[in-house]
């Protein structure tokens, strides 16, 4: 079992033991430890395919970017052993220099406005070279840190001054 | 015989469609039949899930997380963790998802009446208060980047939702954040010429 408190969810949450929120936490600490072990999944699989765990590190810092949250960004940044992956986590760099292009407008757009999504966006991706089961890894690791991005930010209001 | 590609919000949940080559069971490894749990018994497994199964790590972590956080016992009832799974859903636009949510929705409520309202108006339906205050909480929180604020706090507290009940708000709105992104991305609804 981990130790919910140390989870990024609850510390970027601002939720503490004994503090605000704890109570709730307690009771969904199965779902917290569950959310931990996903976290572990997208950002350092096994099998990471195409997508090495330093670059999911800089990905996931600008998805939190793009969210507003650079505290969270920071965090996740934190995660790479090496700096070749560095530059993407700046929403500013496209990614071009390293042959991603494709790959970080897909992943904005899933983060920013996954309604515009269409099959042309994944079209894109094969006609890049992108294998079907990378298309999948990229997909997972953008929609857990919509969750995670989301449950952060949903945790900070409950823990937060009231309006 | 062409599929229609759906692009409006309906009740009938449609059929989907994959973008991407579903994993095929002949070919699965040990570690992807055991997170699709294939038995000799049960080799039924949706398109869906065998997508998925080309991130096993993620797919055998993500089923348990999904059913703790719509089903685990207290807490906000089960009607309105759907109706958090919805406010994001409608503002993603994965029409898929807000077929088999409102379908739940209406099922657990045994009746249509909210989810009817949210189909036909979206944000403007008319709802009973606290409905108001979660599905608003809901849909501000699935924007990107999230558009909730200390107001909406206020307003979910004010409707009467206790600390765990926001907390499984926050959850089932945020988990489906994530099944938006997977559902809506990796495949088309489609209503089928033939309606097999």
């Amino acid at each position: 079992m981990s130790d919910i408190w140390r989870t990024t969810s609850l510390v970027e949450g601002g939720v503490t033991e004994g503090g605000a929120g704890s109570a709730a936490a307690t009771l969904r600490a199965s779902v917290l430890e569950k959310t931990d072990a996903a976290e572990r999944a997208v950002f350092a699989p096994q099998d990471c395919g195409a997508w090495p765990a330093d670059m999911r590190a800089a990905l996931a810092a600008r998805i939190a970017r793009l969210n507003g949250q650079e505290q969270v960004a920071k965090r996740y940044e934190a995660r790479q052993q090496g700096q070749d992956y560095a530059s993407l986590a700046d929403p500013a760099s496209d990614g071009g220099e390293r042959g991603l292009a494709e790959v970080l407008a897909f992943m904005d757009k899933v983060a920013r406005s996954p309604k515009d999504i269409a099959s042309d966006d994944i079209a894109a991706l094969k006609a890049a070279g992108t294998t079907d089961a990378d298309i999948v890894r990229l997909c997972e690791l953008n929609a857990f840190l919509a969750y995670q991005l989301r449950l952060v930010a949903g945790l900070k209001l409950m823990t937060g001054p009231p309006e | 015989m062409t599929d229609e590609v759906l692009h409006k919000f309906t009740r009938t949940v449609p059929h989907w469609r994959p973008r991407v080559k579903p994993v095929d069971l002949k070919e699965a490894t040990e570690a992807q039949l055991a997170a699709l749990q294939v038995t000799p018994s049960n080799t039924k497994v949706s398109d869906y899930v065998l997508v998925l199964a080309h991130d096993v790590e993620s797919l055998a972590v993500r089923s348990p997380l999904f059913n703790a956080i719509m089903y685990d016992e207290g807490g906000l009832s089960r009607a309105e963790r759907e109706l958090g799974a919805l406010g994001a859903s409608i503002v993603n636009r994965c029409i898929y998802c807000a077929a088999v949510h409102a379908a739940r929705h209406a099922q657990l409520e045994s009746s249509t009446d909210v989810t009817d309202a949210l189909f036909a108006k979206g944000a403007e339906a008319d709802l009973s208060p606290r409905d108001r205050a979660i599905f608003d909480f809901a849909r501000k929180l699935s924007a990107s980047p999230p558009k909730a604020d200390a107001s909406d706090m206020t307003a979910l507290r004010d409707a009467g939702l206790d600390e765990t009940e926001i907390l499984d708000l926050i959850l089932s709105t945020a988990l489906f954040g994530w099944a938006n992104r997977l559902m809506h991305v990796l495949g088309d609804p489609v209503r089928r010429s033939d309606a097999a």
